[in-house]
């Protein structure tokens, strides 16, 4: 017959199996004073580690929180951290995958809005911690030679990103989060897309004009300015080159550009 | 010893034998026009890995006026798998980046696996756990360059499988890799009471040379499941009364060292932590007075 090692030895592995289920029993051989297993004593870790973890996606997804009440929200913070644990120490990474998650979560599939809402909400942390880099000088547009202007390509500042949605996700990110005391009347039939950079070291939010959203998508996938201008040409009737690459150039979305 | 910053718009690097503070975003303000009197404030390291903006703007502009400690929270040196090898990078860039005049990290793991579990987790104390500990100490002591202070930790469980004492598991580390300590008294307070054993003997039987900072802080009242006392390290209130008269008796016995107040959670207003350093302050002015008559 095999008997257990005696004294039990606990390995982190163990340690940490056990902090994820709360069904799991105690690892035998971590005691109290008495010498007895402390499951109440192992709660405090299984807590620490849940609720703490918890707490840094609520820092990340305020708006989110807002728009679901405090406690589905821990709910639903709860279910990603056990399924998608932290990988690095470094938490303001944590959450990169939450937009997904709720995307592909069953019981909130009727409020489609919800994952762009957090896709915005992951954008400004990361450009808030983003690298301090200048953004390219409005005025260096103008020193191009007008002749190969079509052909220019720009470089992405690290700070910027551009949420698409066929949700009111500037609106809804705004009325939950960064203009909370605007009153602001959502309609879920309009489709809004957002463009966050941090020009200097403040995060700006800038709602997209019409085509605005396809002209910047194409620019950073890498293609030229005429390229891009004329795709959201063909696609959106209102659309001003103008207009929109004056945006993009004031929010400090590029580091530079290219010319062939 | 004073320490020279490389750039000139710095203040010296050294932390003082005075209290200090947890440096919080909501205070940074308010510290700097005010022109705060505390002795260094210290920083979470896995707080500013990110690349750049407001963090590391406002820690560069409490750098060039305070002292600063690094602390990190990360790094499992008590896992049972090597070192991330780019966490100790970061943790390596940073010490060059801000200069801090103490670097620390703590006795517990907390990444198994690809898990970072995000607590301080214990270690047991035996013969496997402290040869790993030794060889992970002295790996963030040759990539850092600089010596390493550790931490004695917050346990609310104990391992059967411990063969030796938390106090002689920290002396043979410090024998073998020559780092230092960082002795919290809240956290002897909280596991002696959880273990059921005195702090004040914990604390006389600990080694008190190789201490290069203290941390105080406060702690959640809580009962296990018999019942007993059960103290949560949770940095979310004031230094509890009975952790005050351990901090005096060492550094009655040590002299002055630089002190820590450790508030992370319901940070309160700025005034309320520099009252709580003014109060560890006014224990390191008694204690310099003490060795004064002793020395005399």
């Amino acid at each position: 017959m095999d008997l257990p090692e005696f004294p039990p030895k606990v390995g982190v592995g163990d340690f940490g199996a056990a902090l994820w289920n709360p069904e799991a029993a105690t690892p035998s051989g971590l005691i109290g004073p008495d010498g007895l297993t402390a499951p109440k004593r192992f709660n405090v870790y299984r807590n620490n580690v849940i609720v703490s973890l918890c707490d840094a996606l609520e820092q990340t997804f305020p708006a989110l929180q807002n728009l679901l009440g405090e406690d589905y929200f821990k709910a639903l913070a709860r279910a990603f951290v056990v399924q998608h644990p932290p990988k690095s120490p470094v938490l303001i990474w944590y959450g990169s995958e939450f937009p997904d998650f709720i995307e592909a979560f069953p019981p909130l599939a009727s409020y489609p809005y919800l994952a762009d809402v957090a896709r915005v909400e992951w954008a400004w942390v990361q450009a808030y911690h983003a690298a301090d880099v200048a953004p390219l000088d409005p005025a260096a547009l103008g020193s191009v030679d007008p002749n190969v202007l079509g052909s220019i390509r720009f470089e992405k500042h690290p700070a910027a990103a551009l949420i698409m949605s066929s949700w009111p996700v500037w609106d809804l990110a705004r009325a939950n989060r960064f203009e909370p005391d605007e009153e602001i009347r959502v309609d879920l039939d309009r489709s809004q897309s957002v463009l966050i950079a941090r020009p200097e070291f403040d995060v700006e939010l800038l709602q997209l004009r019409p085509g605005g959203d396809v002209f910047l998508n194409a620019l950073l996938s890498g293609a030229t300015l005429g390229e891009a201008a004329a795709l959201a040409e063909g696609q959106v009737a209102e659309f001003s080159l103008s207009d929109c690459l004056s945006d993009c150039l004031s929010i400090g979305v590029f580091t530079d550009l290219v010319t062939a | 010893m004073s320490v020279q910053p490389s750039r000139p718009d710095r203040t010296d690097a050294s932390v003082p034998a005075r209290a200090g503070a947890g440096l919080k975003a909501e205070h940074v303000e308010e510290i700097l026009t005010s022109s705060a009197d505390i002795g260094f404030f210290e920083v979470h390291a896995e707080n500013y890995m990110g690349a750049g903006g407001t963090p590391h703007r406002q820690l560069e502009a409490i750098r060039e006026v305070y002292p600063l400690s690094l602390h990190g929270v990360g790094l499992s040196i008590g896992g049972e798998q090597p070192l991330d090898k780019d966490h100790l990078q970061r943790l390596a860039a940073l010490n060059k980046r801000y200069e801090p005049g103490l670097f620390s990290e703590h006795l517990a793991w907390s990444t198994h696996d690809t898990t970072y579990y995000n607590d301080l987790l214990p270690v047991p104390y035996d013969k496997a756990t402290l040869d790993r500990v030794c060889e992970h100490i002295e790996e963030v002591q040759d990539v850092v360059g600089r010596k390493m202070l550790l931490e004695n930790p917050s346990t609310y469980v104990a391992f059967e499988q411990s063969t030796m004492s938390e106090i002689d598991f920290l002396k043979e580390i410090t024998r073998r890799t020559g780092c230092g300590l960082l002795l919290d008294v809240n956290n002897v307070y909280v596991s002696c009471t959880n273990h059921e054993r005195s702090a004040a003997t914990y604390l006389s039987e600990f080694p008190i040379g190789d201490v290069g900072e203290i941390h105080l802080g406060g702690h959640a009242p809580d009962v296990d499941d018999a019942g007993r006392p059960l103290l949560i390290d949770a940095h979310d209130r004031e230094v509890d009364d009975a952790v005050w008269p351990l901090y005096e008796m060492i550094v009655s016995q040590t002299g002055p060292l630089p002190t820590l107040i450790e508030w992370d959670n319901e940070v309160p207003v700025w005034s309320v932590l520099l009252a709580e350093a003014q109060a560890a302050e006014r224990i390191l002015h008694r204690a310099s007075a003490t060795g004064l008559q002793r020395a005399v």
